[in-house]
């Protein structure tokens, strides 16, 4: 079975989806929390942060090395996990889960069309390898 | 993902076995982590970790003048050691630079070993060969060794299941010629992790048993291979020079706070000149270490502000495991290197506070 949640999408710089109506759950995935290894520092946006597609959301650091965030897609933030400001290390245990980064409220729903599924993130990742 | 020009060591089928992430360090693939960096760390504070350091050159000076010739290329005082200690030195261009910095061991009164970086090792044989006017040889021989450390407070009972040679009767920065699991190895009581331990030299053919017959004497300490990741955080905490980063062709020892290694007394040496005027004149920068007070990590390269300006750069920045903070190394204008002063970074377009310390930052108890 998969890690990667078939209800996810996935975008090329690892980040990935979750849609509930208006409203995505956007995290990083098991794959980018692998490459850089021990987390220790999260920076996410303000809630009412307003972030177009492509654009930068944040950054993740590990011991060694430190990773921008970008938007899936555009909206305007309205929750961060604030969590991660003192437990970064939730990131590497559970990336797809407990360890998601910011909620945002969608602002063209059809954005999403552009995101990977789960099997073509799986093909994207492995051939990256 | 590796491309075909890399460089491996001995070991490197053994690393992707244990499932290393490997990346490419100055043209040689190594093993960067296994199970993680801050764990990794760890095992080196508490207990041992073994790392493959096989990428590390080595140069040999043999011949009637080959003291000679080492204390002409060293900063350091070569004339000083006894058969079977070792010195830790910078090699010098008379512009008062570094080409490198070195562990010197003197085999026998004719004959020197030195370890250097792997990225300089070409470059420092040529810079010795080229000072050498003297009755030496000078030789690269890194192809004959394979290079293990094994660090940490269990490093010691760890490798005496696999030797006979007392190793309690071993200084620190002292070594012996001996046998490891029955095979020739040369046995430093030195290191780059600020915590006791071993560096190993044995012949490449049996480096991977070598390095099996560690991990299994190590198991009952919870030992762990470490990678250059946990190297780096754990020098790092011991304010340990890392070449390309706090010395260069561009930094004097002076500047790097190594007026210990350098004895301007011992006679005529490459770059005595240029570091006697500096000496004089007094230098224009010194490295300083720092402590985070706002979020963020300062990392290798951030700008370093003072008073509202562009002042220097950071050379090492990370968070350090044991300490649970973020700390680095800077070069800041010698008169505004003081401790406890206020200092900001530039991580990431913003200038986050941090605060200047004394090093080294983490000091083992003895």
């Amino acid at each position: 079975m998969s890690i990667y949640p078939k209800n996810f999408r996935y975008t090329r710089e690892h980040e990935w989806v979750r849609v509930d109506g208006n409203t995505v759950t956007i995290g990083i995935t098991d794959h980018a929390q692998q490459e850089l290894g021990d987390i220790v520092f999260v920076d996410l946006p303000k809630t009412g942060t307003r972030v177009e597609q492509g654009g930068t959301l944040g950054s993740v650091e590990s011991v060694k090395a430190v990773s921008d965030v970008y938007a899936p897609v555009s909206g305007e933030v309205i929750e961060i996990n604030q969590a991660l400001a003192t437990a970064p290390e939730k990131l590497n245990a559970d990336p797809h889960g407990e360890a998601w980064l910011v909620k945002m409220r969608l602002s063209a729903t059809k954005e999403l069309e552009r995101l990977l599924s789960a099997a073509d993130y799986q093909a994207y990742i492995g051939a990256e390898k | 993902m590796a491309a075909a020009s890399l460089r491996a060591t001995p070991l490197n089928s053994v690393h992707r076995a244990l499932g290393a992430k490997l990346v490419d360090f100055g043209g040689w693939e190594m093993p960067v982590q296994y199970s993680g960096i801050v764990e990794e760390h760890q095992a080196v504070r508490t207990g041992v970790g073994l790392f493959d350091v096989s990428h590390m050159g080595e140069i040999e000076i043999r011949g009637s003048e080959a003291q000679t010739l080492a204390d002409f290329v060293t900063t350091n005082h070569v004339a000083r050691l006894q058969i079977g200690q070792a010195q830790y030195a910078g090699l010098l261009y008379s512009h008062g630079g570094f080409a490198d910095d070195i562990l010197l061991h003197k085999l026998t009164s004719d004959h020197y070993f030195l370890s250097v970086n792997a990225t300089n090792q070409q470059k420092d044989f040529e810079h010795i060969r080229g000072l050498n006017r003297f009755d030496a040889r000078v030789d690269l021989t890194s192809d004959h060794y394979a290079q293990l450390a094994i660090q940490g407070p269990q490093a010691r009972a760890t490798l005496q299941k696999l030797t006979p040679v007392e190793l309690s009767r071993i200084r620190y920065y002292w070594f012996v010629d001996t046998t490891l699991d029955g095979s020739p190895a040369r046995i430093a009581h030195t290191g780059y992790t600020g915590e006791d331990g071993y560096e190993i030299y044995v012949a490449p053919e049996v480096a991977e048993r070598i390095w099996n017959r560690v991990l299994d004497a190590g198991e009952e300490f919870s030992i762990k291979p470490c990678g250059l990741g946990a190297r780096n955080t754990l020098r790092l905490e011991a304010r340990m020079a890392l070449y390309g980063h706090e010395i260069d062709a561009s930094i004097s020892p002076w500047e790097a706070g190594l007026d210990w290694i350098v004895k301007l007394d011992k006679g005529d040496f490459a770059g005595r000149e240029a570091l006697l005027e500096q000496k004089q004149k007094g230098v224009r920068r010194q490295l300083v270490g720092f402590e985070m007070r706002g979020r963020g990590i300062a990392r290798d390269g951030y700008e370093v502000w003072l008073d509202g300006a562009p002042a220097g750069w950071v050379t090492s920045g990370s968070p350090s495991p044991t300490l649970n903070k973020s700390i680095g190394l800077c070069y800041l204008p010698a008169g505004a290197a003081g401790i406890g002063r206020t200092i900001q970074i530039l991580v990431r377009g913003q200038l986050v506070d941090a605060v200047t310390v004394e090093t080294p930052f983490y000091r083992r108890a003895r």
